[in-house]
Formats: C-alpha cells, structure tokens, sequence
C-alpha cells in the first residue's frame, strides 16, 4: 500500500483528522498564582446540564431529554448503566454521585425517579431543586401526577419541560409563567380542533 | 388508563398506548408495535391525502415508538410537513419530533431551517417559541450558520416579548457552545450585558446564563457584567422573602438567579471598583448569615435551595480567594454541615471543603476538622460519601498530619469498597512518598498495601517504591530487610515478590551478613515463590538470580543448576527461555570484572513527575489532584520529591514492553529528563538489547526544518527513506496541542516503534509536554499518530528533541529531531493604535528589555512574505503605526502559566543593503532575546 506522499510544504489534509474543537481543560492555576485580570480567561469548564431521564423503579424509561449531541447508541447506554447504578442504590442514601466524569443528582418520586446529570462544577442542590420544581409544574398541570400521565401524556411533559428548561439551562423558575404559557397553547389546541365523533377516532388507531 | 388531561384529542395515540402497556411479554410488544409501524406506514404511502390532524397522530405515535427504544427510519418527511401547519398544535407536535429524532439529513435540515424561518418572522410569540426552541434543542452546525446571525437581533430589539427574549437568549447560548464561530460579536453584546437589569426576573434568568458562557470567552468584552450582577444580587439578598413573587421558592429569593449570577461573577476576579468590591462582600456575608438564621420553613426545599445559593457563594469565596475572613466564616459553616443530619450537605461540605483546603488562607482552619472527617470515613453508610471523605483527607494533608492520615486510609482501606480501592492505594502512596521524613516508613506504608490491597497496586506504584529505593542509599538495608521478612509469609501477593525480587537483586548483599538472611537463604525463599507466578515476574526473578550470580560468588553454581534446568532452558516463553540461556551464558563466559560492571547495582533513577501523580490524575481527570499539588509544593518547599538533584547517568529510554529492559523496571515513556546523548552507563543495555540504547544526534536537515516551522504549525517535519513524520498543532493562551504523525513509507512492519520527548531539566520546568505512548508496531503503509499536550509555565529558550527508535527489518532505526515548539507559539496578537504603540514602546526603553539584531537577508526581500511570517509568528501586525511605510511592527502578548508578557517587535529592511534590522521590546530580557533569535531566522 502507498503511502500518502506530500511535498515538504503541503500538510497531507486528507490523511488526518480534524482537531476536536475545545482544547482539554488543563488544570486550573492555582488559586494564587492568578494571572492579573486583563487575559483572566482561566477556561473555565463550560458547565450545563448534560441530560434529564426520567424511570420507572423497575428501570422502564419514561422521559429522556439530552442537552448534547450523543449517538442513540451512546444515548441507550448511558441510560442502561445510570439506570442501574441508580436504582442499586439505598433509600437513605445521598443524591448525589459521581459517574464517568460527570455528577448525578437524582430522587425518587413515588415511582418514578427523576435523574440529571450535570458538571463538574455545577450545584448540586440547586439541580435538586429544579427537579422539584419540574414535578411541581408536572403536579400542578395534570392535577396530582402520576406516572401514568408522564406515560400517556408524554409530549405534554416535554412541552413543559421545554418552557422550564431550555439547552440545559433553567429559562423560567416561575411556576405560574410556565403554566401560562403551556395553558395558552392548549387553549389555541382546543380552538384549533374540530370534533370527530368517536368512531372516526377509533377508526384511524 | 388515567382522565386524559386537557386540550386533549389524539384518542388512537391513547388506545395505541393501553395496548402497548397490555402487551404480556417483550414478543407480543414488538409484534404490536411492527404492526403499528406497518399501519402508519401505509396511510403516509397512500393515495388518500392525511389531514394535518392524522399525521400529527401518527408523528406522535413514531415518536413514542421511539422513545420505547425502538428504531424509526420514516415519518421525518411527514413531521416536517407539519411544521408549516398553521394549527399550533400540529406544529408543536412536528417541532418535538424534529427534536426528539432529528439526524444531520441535509435534506431535512433545509426543509427544517425554512419552516424556522418562518415561524421566526411571523411575529406570532407562540410560532416564535417553538422555533427557538426547536433550534436550541437541535442546535446542529447548519442551524448555528443559518440563524446565528438572527437571533441576536430578536433577541435585543425592543418590542420582542418577554418569553421569547428567554428563548433567544438560551438558543442563542447553545448555538455559542456547539458553534462559536458562527455567533458574531457585536453591538447586541453590550445590550445583552443590560438585560441583567432587566425588570422581568425570567429574563434577568435566561440571559444571566448567556452571558456567564459568553463572559467565560471574552471576559474583556464583558467586563461590565460585574458590577451590574452585583448591584442584581445584592437586590436579590436583601429582598423580603415575598418581595419577588412568583421568584421565590419556599422563602428563598431567586434561588436559581442567585446561583446563576455568583457563578458569573466566578469568571471574574475580585471587583477593582471598591465600591462594587464592598457591595459583594456584603452580599456574602449576607448569604452566610442567612445560613445561621433559623429555618423559615421545615420543608427540605427551604433548606436546599438556600444552601446552593450559600454553597455557590462558598464556591465564589475560595475562586476569590482573597479575603482570609470570608474564606474561615465558609470553613466553619462547612464544618457544621460535616455533621449535618442530612447526608447531601455532609456530602457536599465534604467536596467543597476539598477545594478551601488548597488555599493557605483556610489550610489551617481545614485541618481542625480531621477527626470529624476520619470519623465519616469510618461511619458514613453511603460509599459516594466516604469517596469525599477520603479525597478531603487527601487534601488536608500535610507534613503534620501525613501519618494520621496514612494510618487512617490504610485501614480503612481494609474494607474499602472495591471500586475504589485502586484511588486509595494511589492516594495512599503519594501521601507517604511526599511527606516521608523517614523513608523506613514510606517502605513500611509501601509493603502494608501490597499485603491489604496487592491486587489494586498497579505497577505504578511499585516501580515507585523500587526508584526511591534505588535512589536513597539510606533506606536500602532496611528495604532488603523489611522485603525478606515479608516474603517469608507463606501467602504473598506476587507484587511483594516483585518488590521483594528487584530490591534483593541489588541490595540482598546487605543483609547476607546475617545469617538467617545468607545469600542461600535469601534464594531460596525467591525460587520459593517462582513457580507461582506469572511470566513477567518469573522473568524478573531470573533477573535477579543472575545479579545474585554476581553479588554472592558462592551460590553462583546453584542459580546455574536452575537456569539449566529443561523448564528454564526449555520454556516454552520466548523471554523466559532468552533470560535463562543468556543469563547462563553470560554466567559461564564472563570473567569476575566482567560480570561485576555488567551486573553493577542499578545508576540512580532521574528524578521526575511521580508516575503515580500521573496516574491518580487520568484517573480522577485533571483539576482537583493537580491544583493541590501544586499549592502544596508551593506551601512546603521542604516537601520531597520534585527539586532534589539527583546525578543522572543514565540514558533514560521508554522501553515498549516492561519485558525488554533488563529487569522490566521501564521509565514510563513520557518524557524523559535525561540529558540527551550519555554514552556511560548504557554497557548493560547494549549487551542484551538494542531497543534501548543512546539517544541519536540530531538528523542532518533538522534545524533548517526547525526553523520553518517558526512561523508556522503544519507541515512536514522530517523525512527519509523509511519514515515520514508530519505535525499538525494548535495553540491557545498557554496552552497547545501538537498532532504528531509516523508514517510508515515502506512495506515492511517497523517493530518497537517508540518515540520519546525529550526535554531538559532545565526546559522541563518551563514547558510541560504530556504525551502517551504508541503502539510499538507501525505497518507498512499505515500512519499512526500521537498527541502531545503542551503547557507552557514560563518563557523558555530551547526545544524539545523528538527521539524515535524503530527496528526496520533486521535494522535499528534511530532518528532525533528538533520538535518546534518555540516561545512564539503562545502569542495572542494584541491590536493597538499609533499612539498606544508608541507609549508602550518608550516604557519599554529599559537597555535589557530591548533586544535588537542587524543581519542580511536571507531570501527575497518580499513585502507580502514578509508580513506573513510576522502574522504567522503570532504577533498583530500593526498597519499605519510606523511613520516609515516601508517597516513593519508587530504587538503581542506571550501567555505563560505564571505570567503573560507583553512584546512589541520593529522590523526595518533596508532593501538597498539587503540587510534588516530587527528590534524586540518586551518586559522580559529572555523574552526579547529569545523571540528576536527566533525571528531573525524567518527573514
């Protein structure tokens, strides 16, 4: 076989790959020898929620919301391995985790466990709490959720989760703003349907 | 099946999902859905028209097939339709399943991007959301190029709604992350910066994430933040706790504003403004006040969400870490939560005390907790909790406290969990390697995890215990002792016999004078253990027993009879056979002399980065290990390891298999700190092997290529009749990364294909390359690459030397060259104006800051060539500065880790004498001396 030959001059392009995008996160300096602010940048991790997996305790996946580009089969196994790790774990046990490079914050609802994964750097409380304010927002729109409604109505558990969080950051705490908007919607929904009568419905599964 | 909700209509969705849920096995469930799947795919195939409603139904059925982990391949077409409906519900429906399922079709992303940018100009909020929220969800490179442009307009203009000014800031924020390239800076930054005073909390939310990512990239750009997040989260701190409405959450203030907004400010420096700096001390004390304060309500929402606004608050504290009162008030408050009863604040006191443990303002105030920690250790039923617990001791250590902590990992490390028992063992090791002031007990600690953890020490760690051994003659005699009576256990794990094997190979002479440890003795307690173990070990073993040939004359004829044997001579492994018949050679041919410098105790290992260090770092990824290390060297210069000079004599050589040194005791091939070529010492190797031998003087051609690459960062470094080696790299701030390629010309396999770094030790404290090893086997034709991480810490003068080693057919193949990694390659242009430049230049007019060089031109005196080399050396090349058009000056800043350099560089040709004159000014003499030297070769 050939070897891909180039002159002194040109880079042979083809024979390599591209260079990822983000340089590795090298340590951070140390907290004294800062550099006087004017070139600070001390590229700090870009820090986000990763994903949001919404499971059964008998491990069926409910909801699944990913905040960064993955393959489906990265995705699947992911949520193979966290769905284990997490439902292994003891009832008194601590929320949090550590897992591959990254932190889990998770709790159990009833059935259900809601389960982020965030960076390092990120707050784990506060993570907590966004997933109580996403059950309360579930709880207040369905009226005492259950998992059959996540199961059932599970576009409309995305839609809110949409209005609550967006690219993995929080967009709107208030819980009436994001009830109002998802009312709203319903409301065009209703205007918008026209009645079928229930045979066509049953007619067209 | 549950009251269907509101707004609802899609019964057959419903139906379909009873009867999915019904399905008695994983069989009957596929064979429903295959028959949905059939369904669905004859009403999109069929002649009859589907109203919008039909296919949003069967879209949604797809996508909760989907979501069931089922494979769709069709109905995209049939989503995309939808997205142009103008029934918003059927467009919902279409955008989430674009989100849920879209791939990079191009096709698609086309139809998709136009429907986008329809509903982005319909002016309809409800149309709008949903697409911003399409594209945040995607947020794919072509929707990064088609609307990046865009959303910055919506999301600045004036009369945009509320709702979607939050959707555009967070689109526009994950655009930023996957394509930075594509959002341009501009006007609409300063107005995003103003959106934090924005009167609509939700906003104020939204944009305060932007703005943390984008002021993370250009903190300049964004300095203005500062002072307005401050004058925010002091509003917030001190508001009733109904003042904010609907953003109060169980008596808290905007908890998730509050945490957004100190984590901006962690991108950020200690304020410069007093006044500012003032306000967000008092916004701290505040927040740690609030802490002590008694609980507005019982529920644990009160609690959490209060205390990730308190922890994030800790967390800008120690980032700061410049104010010694805040940072002992943070340390005490995590030293009541360490004994909290809920276990997520021990959990969490225990991470952040981690980081309060690196700084010198709270090291002290840390230690006062360690029985509090050991005791976590000790009594925390959750492993995740004890992991924290074992890295803050980590953390705290110091030379004080070292065997107390030791003593507690290692015991702990009895019933340790065993995923992570592998940290500990590290841990443990460079704790009692570091602040060992009696090296008896770092070999004591060392041989105690082998007998509690043998199966998680990694060679690493016993390769270690052998340098420091052969490194500190203080400590040999007690190693050889202490070794011979732990093998004397009828049970050992075989890494104690290869600690035990190495040290009694050099050092068993010291203690043969005691007679229940005579040279007999001690063999036969080795032979003892050689049938049990593996290759690798047996085959140190005989490498001992040849040294013993050499260090106690008497045995010489018994360690013969066991090479002789037909299950030495004979085995069946190549290497053991090779060991037994050399080694038995060598043992009947040699005279006395001979055999003594050949077998002559091991040449003292260079001293370097502890691999182990190396290790715990992969392991746990950078950050935490590193940082503590550091403050500590920094803290306790007397702390061993690092600076001591040891005498190198040896020509340090990564070997490819641990098999192929002599006793499988490999520097791990990193760099090296060897002094390149050293033709002393290296007797023993050339005997058996040629893999390893000196480092080869610099290939003809070498510098004249070094010098092209100056200016430059790709291109082709070397090349002859075998071997062609490429370079791609990249460079940031201080930091670069270098792609290195081997290509292989020839048909032939090169076999122990390994090339080193090498760098000096003087260069090693400058530069800081990380790299790992090749495979040894290079085919013919193939390529293989390697990547090097580089650092720089401060300005350095000379550049590394690759060294590549290879057998070729029957041939050894050794090759060095100079790697171009030069001081320039750290510049960050810096753009001035005339009159700036000019200040800055009579600043600089100290006699050692300006360097200047006169010398002939060397090729074309080319205008154009000429200002790309000065853009290509990393510099800003300043137009209209010089009143004499005909120069050129360039500005700059090198970035090191310690400090950045600011360079200002004048160029005159004088075309007519064929001459230049090159002036540097930079506030560094090594600096300007450097970069001019490197310059002056360009032109």
């Amino acid at each position: 076989m050939p070897h891909p030959r180039c002159g002194p001059e040109d880079t042979p392009e083809q024979a390599w790959p591209d260079f990822p995008e983000e340089l590795p996160d090298l340590p951070p300096s140390p907290g004294r020898e800062k550099p006087p602010w004017w070139d600070v940048p001390e590229a700090g991790p870009m820090n986000q929620m990763q994903f949001m997996l919404l499971f059964s305790r008998q491990g069926k996946l409910r909801l699944q919301k990913w905040y960064v580009p993955l393959s489906d089969k990265e995705k699947k196994k992911i949520t193979r391995e966290l769905v284990q790790t997490v439902l292994a774990r003891k009832p008194k046990m601590c929320s949090f985790l550590e897992w591959r490079d990254l932190k889990i914050v998770y709790k159990r609802y009833a059935s259900l466990y809601f389960c982020c994964a965030i960076e390092d750097q990120d707050n784990e409380l506060i993570t907590l709490e966004i997933i109580h304010r996403y059950v309360e927002l579930l709880d207040k729109y369905f009226g005492s959720v259950c998992e059959l409604d996540i199961i059932f109505n599970f576009e409309k558990a995305y839609f809110i989760l949409d209005e609550f969080l967006l690219g993995g950051e929080v967009q709107e705490t208030s819980k009436k703003n994001v009830l109002k908007a998802i009312e709203q919607a319903d409301l065009l929904q209703e205007e918008a349907e026209t009645p079928r009568s229930v045979l066509e419905e049953i007619g067209l599964t | 099946m549950p009251a269907v909700s509101k707004g609802d209509g899609m019964r057959g969705l419903a139906v379909f999902i009873s009867d999915i849920r019904n399905c008695k096995s994983k069989e009957a469930e596929i064979k429903r859905i295959n028959k949905e799947l059939a369904n669905i795919r004859s009403k999109f195939k069929g002649d009859k028209a589907l109203d919008g409603y039909s296919k949003k139904k069967y879209v949604c059925k797809l996508l909760f097939i989907f979501l069931l982990g089922h494979d769709i391949d069709f109905g995209h077409m049939e989503a995309v339709n939808l997205l142009s409906s103008n029934r918003y519900t059927e467009k919902q429906i279409g955008y989430l399943f674009i989100s849920v399922l879209v791939n990079s079709n191009s096709e698609l992303i086309r139809l998709i991007n136009n429907a986008i940018k329809n509903d982005l100009a319909s002016r309809n909020p409800t149309f709008m959301g949903l697409a911003l929220h399409c594209i945040a969800n995607v947020g794919s490179r072509e929707m990064a190029e088609a609307f990046a442009g865009e959303i910055p307009k919506i999301l600045v203009a004036g009369d945009t709604m509320d709702s979607v000014k939050q959707s555009a800031a967070l689109c526009l924020l994950r655009l930023y992350r996957t394509s930075p390239d594509f959002v341009p800076m501009g006007d609409w930054t300063s107005r995003v910066v103003h959106l934090l005073n924005d009167q609509h909390l939700g906003v104020v939310t939204a944009a305060t994430s932007l703005i943390t990512t984008l002021a993370q990239k250009n903190p300049e750009e964004f300095k203005t933040s500062v002072s307005l997040a401050v004058s925010r989260l002091s509003r917030i701190v001190t508001s009733a706790s109904t003042d904010l409405q609907d953003y109060t959450y169980y008596f808290v203030p905007a908890p998730w504003l509050s945490v957004k907004l100190l984590r901006l400010l962690q991108c950020y420096p200690p304020p410069e403004d007093a006044a500012v700096r003032g306000r967000l001390t008092e916004c701290l004390e505040t927040i740690l006040n609030k802490a002590q304060e008694p609980p507005k309500s019982k529920k644990v929402q009160h609690s959490n969400a209060k205390n990730a606004v308190l922890f994030e608050a800790i967390s800008l504290i120690i980032h700061h870490d410049s104010e010694p009162n805040l940072l002992v008030r943070a340390c005490n408050q995590l030293g009541q939560f360490l004994q909290h009863r809920e276990t997520n604040l021990r959990y969490l006191a225990l991470e952040s005390m981690c980081t309060l443990a690196s700084s010198e303002f709270s090291h002290e105030a840390v230690k006062t907790h360690i029985e509090t920690v050991i005791n976590a250790l000790k009594t925390e039923r959750d492993v995740s909790v004890r992991q924290r617990a074992v890295d803050l001791l980590y953390a705290m250590c110091d030379r004080s406290n070292a065997q107390q902590i030791v003593a507690e990992m290692l015991n702990y490390l009895e019933t340790a969990d065993y995923s992570i028992r592998e940290e500990i063992v590290l841990k443990v090791a460079i704790l009692a390697e570091k602040y060992a002031v009696d090296y008896t007990w770092y070999v004591d600690t060392i041989l105690n995890l082998i007998r509690i953890a043998g199966d998680y020490v990694s060679e690493e760690v016993w390769y270690r215990v052998i340098q420091i051994v052969i490194n500190r003659d203080d400590v040999q005699g007690y190693a050889a002792k202490t070794v011979f009576e732990a093998l004397q256990a009828p049970a050992c794990h075989e890494n104690l016999v290869k600690v035990g094997g190495y040290i009694l190979g050099e050092f068993g002479n010291l203690i043969a004078g005691d007679p229940r440890s005579s040279p007999l003795i001690q063999f036969n307690l080795l032979h003892s253990k050689f049938h049990l173990c593996s290759v690798p070990t047996r085959a140190l073993l005989l490498s001992t027993y040849i040294k013993f040939v050499n260090l106690f004359p008497e045995i010489k004829t018994t360690i013969q009879d066991v090479l002789r044997s037909d299950s030495q001579l004979k085995n069946a492994d190549v290497e053991l056979q090779q060991r037994a018949v050399e080694y038995l050679r060598l043992s009947t041919i040699a005279s006395t002399d001979i055999l003594a410098t050949v077998l002559e105790e091991m040449p003292p290992f260079p001293e370097r980065e502890s691999s182990i260090l190396a290790k715990l770092k992969k392991k746990k990824g950078p950050g935490t290990v590193t940082d503590l290390e550091e403050i500590k060297k920094e803290r306790n210069s007397d702390v061993n390891g690092g600076t001591e000079s040891t005498p190198v004599n040896a020509s340090t050589v990564s070997t490819p298999s641990p098999s192929a040194d002599l006793l499988g005791l490999g520097a791990a091939p990193l760099t090296s700190s060897a002094p390149p070529p050293s033709t002393t010492g290296s007797l023993l190797v050339d005997v058996f092997s040629d893999s390893a031998s000196v480092v080869a003087p610099l290939a003809p051609g070498s510098e004249d290529n070094f010098a092209r690459f100056v200016c430059k960062n790709n291109g082709v470094l070397f090349e002859n009749q075998l071997l062609q080696i490429g370079l791609k790299s990249e460079f940031r701030q201080n930091l670069g990364r270098m792609f290195i390629f081997y290509g292989n010309k020839t048909s032939t396999q090169f076999l122990n294909f390994t090339p080193t770094l090498i760098c000096s030790d003087e260069l090693q404290s400058s530069l800081n390359l990380q790299t790992k090893p090749v495979d040894p086997t290079v085919d013919g034709g193939a390529q293989v690459q390697q990547v090097v991480n580089i650092e720089c810490i401060s300005d350095f003068m000379e550049a590394p030397i690759l060294n590549i080693q290879f057998r070729y057919g029957g041939t050894f193949q050794n090759i060095s060259v100079k790697l171009p990694i030069t001081l320039n390659k750290f510049f960050q242009p810096t753009e001035m104006a005339s009159q700036d430049f000019f200040q800055r230049w009579k600043q600089l007019s100290n006699p050692q800051q300006e360097m200047q060089n006169i010398f002939k031109a060397k090729h074309p005196m080319d205008t154009e060539i000429t200002k790309a080399k000065i853009i290509g050396f990393g510099s800003a090349l300043l137009e209209e500065v010089d009143p004499n058009p005909a120069n050129f000056v360039g500005a700059g800043i090198i970035h090191t880790k310690t400090t950045q350099i600011g360079c200002l560089l004048r160029l005159e040709p004088n075309l007519q004498a064929q001459m230049y004159r090159l002036t540097l000014r930079t506030s560094k003499e090594t600096v300007s001396q450097r970069l001019c030297e490197l310059l002056s070769e360009q032109f």
